[in-house]
Parts: C-alpha cells; structure tokens; sequence
C-alpha cells in the first residue's frame, strides 16, 4: 500500500529524518568544537590536529566525513524547509489578525519560531567559513605541513567583519540547539512525560555551552592571536 | 457585591469576524453590548448580542455550541488572541465574563487552517477531523455476548495514559493554535489511546498509517514542536502523544503492519 518513499516523506517521516540528521550534527558539532579548542593551545597543536585530519587513512577518513556531512546536511536542510515553508503557507492560507502566544505549558519561543532563519544563516556560515579555511592558500610550516593556524588565525585578525559575523552566527547557533536538541528527541519518539521537562532544561545547557565555545573562539583569536606565532612556541 | 456593575452590569466591546459564506470575502465587525453580568459565560453574551441584532433585522453572529459546558467540543473560536480564550484546559463556552472588566475589548476569529474552511462568520467545518477517525480511530470487535471486563488485564499506568489520551474532544483547538496549522495533537491523541490498550492491539500498526496517511491528505501542516497545541488544549493532552503517535508510525512502516490490509488479515 505504501512505498517506502511516502512512508518516508510523509509528515511523522519528515520529522524522523529531521531529528535524525539533526542528531548527527549536533555530534559533528561537538565534535569539532572540540577539535578547534586545539587553537587555544597554538599553532603546533592545530596544525597537527588538521595533518592528521586530512592524512589518516590514507586522506580517505575527511572524504568519508565530507560526504557523509553533505548528504546529512542536504537531508536535514529539505526536510526541514519543507516542514517550515512549503506545508506551513499550504496548510493556513488566511493568517489570523489579532494572535498572541498560548503562553503556560507551550515551549513556543524565539528558537522555535526562528528555526528556519537560524538554519539558514548557520548554512550560509558553514560554506563561507569552509571558502575561507578550507579553499584558501595555505602556507608551509617548517616541518612540510599546511599551516592552517595561520590562514584561520589571519582570516579573524584582518576581518572585523567576519569576526562578528561569526558570533552572531554562533549566537543563532545556541538558539537552534536550544529548540532543536530536545526536539529531535520528540520528533524522533524518544520522550514521554517525565523525560520531556528534562530534555528541554540539557537543551539549554548544550546549547550554551556549545555556544560559548564556539563564540570564545573567534573572539580570542581577534583579540590574541598571531598568525605568525612559531611552532612550538606555545 | 458593592461594584456598581454588578447591577447595570458590564459594557463590553467586541471586534467580531463575519464571513456570509465559505467563498465570501470576510471582515471584522465592531459590537458594544452592555448588561453584561460577572455570571453570564462569553457564549451568553454572544446569544444576547445575536437578539439584539435580531431585533434590530441584522443578521445573527453564526456559532456552534452544543453542551456549553466543556465536554463536546462543538464551540471553538480564537478569542483575543488565542484558541479557547486565555485560560488553559477551558473551552470557549467556559469562559466566564467575570474574567474581564468593564470596557473591555475581545476579539473574535473563527478558527483558521486550510482543512477547516469557514462555513459562515465563526462556524468552521471540521470533517476532516471525522474522515482521520474513519480510517482507524476504532476498534474492530465481534459481536455477541459482552467480554469478562477482567479476561484482558491493563496496567495502572497503561490505563491512565490512555484515559489521559481518551478525554480529547475533537475540538480542533490544538490545530487552530499551531503556527503549521498541524493536527498532530488530535491524531495522536486518538492514535495512542488505543496504542495503550491491549484491545487496540491487533490494529495498531495498520491504524497509525492509515490515520496519518489521511491527516497528510486532508492537508494539515507538520508539526514543528512548538508545543502551543498542548497550551491551548481545553483537556491538557500531552505531546507525549505525539512522541508515541511518532513511535507508532516508525514501528508500523519498519514491520510493514499495512501489508495485513490486502490479505484480508486482522
Ligand atoms: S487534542 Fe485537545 S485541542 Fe486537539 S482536538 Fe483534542 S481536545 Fe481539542
Ligand atoms: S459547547 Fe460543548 S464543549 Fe463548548
């Protein structure tokens, strides 16, 4: 009677797939937080932390990851439009005139309301910031490896500009995980009475603490870094 | 009661949508009554209103109400601002005048969402609701002689959530409160009533694809997990429900449950 592909697409399918990819993201996220803080520590450290990246198994473990990043994104990123725009402008053609929030038990907040403005600035953050870094022109250190400290640690100090966008981006960061972490559970199943008040209070959590490390960052490096700083001099 | 009003009682201004038909172009319309009593409930004022209309050869303000006492959930209208007025767990008809003052303002829109087209100023049409029912909000029993009611057990906690579950009456509230206009709330609420039961069993999988399926066709928009649904609820229903509703549907498409719809099984 049905195929998987409408099972899939249906309404409970979408928001399957959502939780799903949003999921693994939040992984990748964590994840690369973590491997950036290796900036604080110098040169040498995030250099080596890249070499190893983009080397180990033979470079084919960062062609694994970028494709499967792609395919979770391009996922995350359809499903979740067409959840927001497309079915939302079917679904009440006529808005109300006069609509204020339910308040009491709705979790209806800012982060919910602005997923898909969030979402949007936070793709257009991804492919720049991967133009910038990725794609640019990289030095050699002394020791024959690209020298992604400089190019990342250049790219904040000569851009006022970029340093804020990169803020604001990670702001509109925490505001996603805070809707979007307890609610991939939600959207996936995984909750019930006694679990759903937790989940939404370590979606607060997460997404501040995410935020802040990836807002310290940019900051930091503006302020102290030197992009010209020697290896091993840390 | 030494407030004055109690005895003139209240002036009440009210900013009403009226539509002639489905097709018609609608718009608000401006009403002041007065002689509001603290006692009466919002739908009395609104009866008092349509006499006076009538009286004066205007027509009268379309609505439905039915039991005007929380249990039926035929009246429904987004009052100021939101869907059943500002109370939670109360429908519009338990809406009582005591909660405004006098001068007030209160406006009136019928509930809004594409599957609920407006049938004439505050009366909407909500067969949509009806035709997800059909496609397996039951359950499929013999007849005869009545069952031992204690031949099937059912934990406490089963039989409070689905209890829980069972007590939503279709208003349509939750969709008109959702910013998708989503009737997750409702179908889940139906869905996962049965979900807890024993009896509800043989047809669980079939039921959650078939009531989902229509709910998608019917063209409600998906949910998003604002949770206004649930704020507006005249019965409270959880969005635990749309969790289970969720787990419901995953596990029927994952065992493939609709298959035993072409083989004629249960
Ligand atoms: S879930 Fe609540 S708001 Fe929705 S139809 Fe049932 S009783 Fe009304
Ligand atoms: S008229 Fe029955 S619930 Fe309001």
């Amino acid at each position: 009677m049905s195929s998987f592909g409408s099972v899939a697409w249906s309404s409970v399918g979408k928001k399957v797939i959502t939780g799903l990819t949003g999921f693994m993201l939040i992984g990748f996220v964590a994840v690369h937080l973590l491997g950036n803080l290796t900036l604080f520590i110098g040169p040498h450290a995030f250099n080596g932390y890249a070499h190893f990246l983009e080397t180990a198994v033979h470079g084919w473990l960062i062609y694994a990851f970028e494709v499967g990043l792609i395919v979770i994104f391009a996922f995350h990123v359809v499903a979740a439009v067409t959840v927001a725009v497309a079915d939302k402008m079917a679904a009440r053609k006529q808005g109300y005139k006069y609509a204020r929030n339910a308040g009491g038990r709705s979790r209806k907040t800012l982060a919910s309301r602005s997923m898909i403005i969030s979402g949007a600035v936070l793709a257009f953050f991804v492919i720049a910031h991967i133009f910038l870094f990725k794609f640019a022109d990289h030095e050699q250190t002394a020791e024959g490896v690209k020298n992604l400290y400089k190019t990342v640690v250049g790219t904040f100090q000569n851009s006022v500009g970029f340093t804020a966008f990169t803020v604001v981006a990670m702001v509109l960061l925490g505001m996603h995980l805070r809707h979007g972490f307890w609610s991939a559970f939600q959207s996936l199943g995984w909750t019930n009475d006694r679990w759903l008040p937790i989940l939404t209070r370590a979606a607060l959590v997460i997404s501040i603490v995410l935020a802040i490390g990836f807002i310290l960052l940019p900051i930091w490096l503006y302020l102290n870094g030197d992009p010209n700083a020697m290896p091993g001099g840390h | 009661m030494s407030d004055s009003s109690a005895k003139s009682g209240m002036t009440i201004h009210l900013k009403i949508w009226r539509q002639a038909r489905s097709a018609a172009q609608g718009r608000f319309v401006d009403y002041t009554v007065s002689g509001i009593q603290q006692e009466m409930s919002l739908l009395e004022m609104l009866d008092i209103l349509n006499e006076d209309l009538v009286r004066k050869g205007e027509e009268a303000i379309e609505f439905d109400s039915d039991c005007r006492e929380g249990i039926c959930g035929t009246c429904g209208m987004v009052v100021s601002g939101v869907a059943h007025g500002k109370h939670a767990g109360t429908t519009t008809c338990e809406i009582r005048m005591r909660q405004y003052k006098d001068g007030d303002t209160i406006t009136i829109e019928p509930f809004r969402a594409g599957p609920f087209p407006i049938i004439k100023d505050l009366v909407v049409g909500r067969e949509a609701f009806d035709r997800i029912q059909r496609k397996g909000g039951f359950v499929s029993t013999n007849v005869g002689s009545a069952p031992d009611g204690n031949a099937i057990l059912v934990s406490k906690l089963a039989a409070d959530d689905a209890m829980d579950a069972a007590t939503c009456i279709g208003c349509g509230a939750c969709v008109a409160a959702c910013p998708n206009a989503s009737a997750s709330l409702f179908v889940s609420a139906k869905i996962s009533q049965l979900a807890w039961l024993p009896q509800g069993g043989p047809e669980r999988g079939r039921r959650a694809l078939a009531m989902i399926a229509q709910m998608d066709a019917e063209g409600f928009g998906d949910c998003s997990n604002h949770g206004e649904c649930e704020a507006v609820c005249p019965k409270q229903i959880s969005i635990q429900n749309i969790a289970k509703m969720r787990r419901e549907y995953v596990k029927a498409a994952w065992t493939g449950a609709d298959k035993s719809r072409s083989s004629g099984g249960d």
